[in-house]
């Protein structure tokens, strides 16, 4: 029988899986979006997979995103990761020599720096959102375009107009300005991915070494604007891989394979936990001065996971130790 | 009289301690929550760096349990840090609250005008009592910091980590209800001696994380997200250049006893910044170059949004990074409590150290051989 692993990464705006086989290929992948409701993102994925491919064996799940504890606990994951970690583990996969990786997600942005196959230097956008995949969302939505057709109409454009890139909030302001003024759309989205671009690079890039060969990934890379954009602005070449989508669920699946080399089975609850009742439960502990919001996770109305709490008293009532993390 | 005080780490339980000697009433702020966050963020300028926030949310906690006396240090440093004092009369004043502000600035030489504030404060003019007293309280404030400092260590090292937790925990309980200076240092012996009994695992070899940046955010665990705590957890040995203990070295040791830390700091930063750029820039840029010199793995720089020197200090870091190869994180800090984004540059920049680690013993051993 073949040998199966799961990869999932639950991220803010979308939330990807991805079956892989034993030699790091992909047999499914799904790109839902996350819409708030990660554990039904979740669910509804593994249900769709179960669907077309049937039962499967599955010897490892590995998670990663900023839900990644959260999928950890719902479906039994044999490693949870950040997702510097897996979206370099899985950009090796596709150019083992690669030594940039630029990243755009929906809330994160990030660069990660490799040498010789190893993560040197990574950076992740501070407290800004300019640079990433939901305020151009919001922009496309804003103009009344489809998301999917707005880098297509940039590389229509031949006579881009500057846009401040700085700020979401004057990219806007500017954005506005300029449509008043009449210039015409195709421009304008130019203009918005070239400015992308310049504070990806000023704010999240500053100051970090950017050689060849570069991937580019994330949802934002399915943008053949900012990709040019990109091209333009470093003046090399800008790989896009097949599966640029899902390369942070890739990633925790090749380290879930890495994972259970040395283990006897896998934590993977089987997909039935698509048709478990889930259920989360906030409260707020009055107990001390700390006052934390502790988060319960029931499935079929028992507790079967808690955290959020600093001093350990609520965690400690469940008894896995790495959602203390959380 | 009742005095209260901001937050800012342990420092609470020196001040505690040693107003109480005086025969003074305290009242302690209640530990910061959302609570002190939300008050303080309602009345506070929305441009303001976060702990004038953070403090007026304290004091209105604590007027709330009656305080009607508020102690606060001044810095005259050119950041927003040295309008504190003045904003945060006004504020209070607005809100209608009847307190009395007493300021400590650091005397910079002039001892008069702060042991007159002191007088104010302590209600005694008997210098001899009131430097006895404040010596005690220096020495709780050392010994709490290395408390903090051991429990930091015995984490990384620690086959359970949150053992340590739990006895931190119960440490920042019972130290309200102690009384005095005594009963604090035995608490606090009592402490040190439940951290050597963890049982550890000294065959680890815990990877060393310098934490420099603003003084504030680097010692207050509220602000921070916990750093040391969420550090240790992920077996690392962690050190803070800032404590509330060295900053008290540096401003009032006469000179002459040899150089503080924050000296030695500037001196490290000489050859990339030679004056003062307000708030802890230089020192910032000073401790990140000794903490690469002692062969740390890392260091981390923290900083509230907007923080000017530290901005400063931020850009400057780049080029050590360079000069010395040693990776630094810098992380912002807000009103923000999701701490989901925090945990994952902080796994990721742990990751990074791990790694760089194993390439090292590697390439040693590929040396020797």
């Amino acid at each position: 029988m073949k040998e199966y692993y799961l990869g999932v990464d639950v991220g803010s705006v979308s939330t990807n899986i991805v079956i892989m086989d034993e030699n790091n290929n992909v047999v499914v992948k799904k790109y839902i979006r996350t819409k708030g409701k990660p554990i039904k993102a979740i669910q509804f994925g593994l249900k769709e997979i179960k669907e077309e491919i049937g039962e499967i064996e599955v010897k490892g799940v590995g998670t990663t995103g900023s839900g990644r504890y959260l999928a950890s606990i719902l479906i039994g994951a044999d490693i949870v990761k950040n997702e510097i970690t897996a979206h370099a583990v899985a950009a090796l996969n596709y150019i083992p020599d690669v030594k940039t990786i630029l990243e755009i997600g929906g809330q994160d942005s990030k660069i990660i720096i490799l040498r010789d196959g190893i993560v040197t230097d990574f950076a992740m956008n501070t407290v800004c959102a300019a640079g990433t995949g939901s305020f151009l969302d919001r922009q496309a939505a804003r103009l009344g375009i489809d998301i999917k057709e707005f880098g297509e109409l940039a590389l229509k454009s031949n006579n881009p107009v500057r846009i401040a890139g700085r700020c979401a909030v004057f990219a806007e302001s500017d954005m506005i300005h300029k449509q008043q003024l009449g210039h015409n759309q195709e421009d304008i989205i130019n203009g918005l991915c070239e400015a992308l671009v310049r504070n990806y690079l000023s704010n999240v890039g500053k100051g970090k070494e950017i050689l060849a060969p570069v991937i580019f990934q994330g949802g934002v890379a399915a943008n053949v604007g900012i990709k040019r954009a990109f091209e333009k602005a470093l003046d090399m070449e800008v790989y896009v891989p097949e599966h640029y989508d899902v390369m942070g669920a890739i990633g925790s699946a090749i380290l879930a394979r890495n994972e259970v080399k040395s283990k006897e089975s896998s934590k993977f609850k089987g997909f039935e936990v698509a048709d478990i009742d889930y259920k989360v439960k906030g409260f707020e502990c009055n107990d001390c001065a700390n006052m934390c919001e502790v988060i319960q996770i029931l499935a079929e109305d028992k507790v079967i996971a808690r955290w959020g709490d600093k001093c350990g008293k609520w965690t400690n009532l469940s008894d896995i130790n790495l959602q203390r993390l959380a | 009289m009742k005095i209260t005080f901001p937050h800012m780490g342990n420092t609470y339980i020196a001040v505690k301690a040693m107003f109480e000697d005086f025969g003074l009433e305290v009242v302690v702020p209640p530990k910061c929550s959302k609570r002190t966050l939300e008050l303080g963020t309602k009345y506070s300028p929305e441009s303001i760096c976060l702990p004038l926030k953070i403090n007026i949310g304290n004091y209105i906690e604590s007027i709330e349990k009656g305080a009607d006396t508020i102690l606060i240090t001044g810095s005259c440093g050119p950041c927003r840090f040295g309008f504190y004092p003045v904003i945060e009369r006004e504020i209070l004043k607005d809100l209608g609250y009847d307190v009395d502000i007493i300021v400590f600035d650091p005397p910079d030489g002039n001892y008069k005008e702060l042991i007159n504030n002191i007088t104010r404060a302590v209600n005694t003019k008997n210098p001899i009592k009131m430097l006895k007293s404040f010596n005690r309280g220096r020495i709780i404030l050392k010994e709490v910091d290395k408390l903090f400092e051991f429990s930091n260590k015995i984490r990384a090292y620690a086959v359970n980590s949150y053992e340590v937790d739990e006895i931190m925990q119960r440490f920042s309980e019972d130290v309200l209800k102690v009384k005095g200076v005594i009963e604090t240092r035995k608490l606090i012996r009592r402490t040190f001696e439940e951290l050597e009994k963890v049982e550890i695992d000294n065959t680890k070899r815990p990877l060393r994380i310098g934490i420099v940046g603003e003084i504030y955010t680097v010692i207050e665990p509220y602000v921070n997200l916990d750093i040391e705590r969420k550090l240790g957890h992920m077996g690392v040995w962690v050190d803070k250049f800032l404590t509330t203990s060295r900053w008290v070295e540096h401003n009032l040791k006469p000179s002459f006893l040899g150089l503080s830390e924050e000296k030695k700091a500037w001196e490290a930063a000489k050859p990339y910044i030679r004056t003062l750029v307000g708030g802890h820039g230089r020192e910032t840029v000073g401790s990140a170059i000794m903490y690469a010199e002692k062969g740390y793995d890392g260091v981390i720089q923290l900083l509230p949004f907007s923080c000017m020197p530290e901005i400063v200090a931020e850009t400057i870091l780049k080029t050590v990074r360079k000069d010395y190869d040693i990776p630094i994180l810098t992380l912002i800090v807000d009103e923000l409590t999701g701490e989901t984004g925090y945990v994952t540059r902080l796994e990721a920049f742990v990751d990074l150290l791990k790694r760089r680690r194993e390439e090292r013993n590697f390439e040693r051993v590929l040396f020797r051989s």
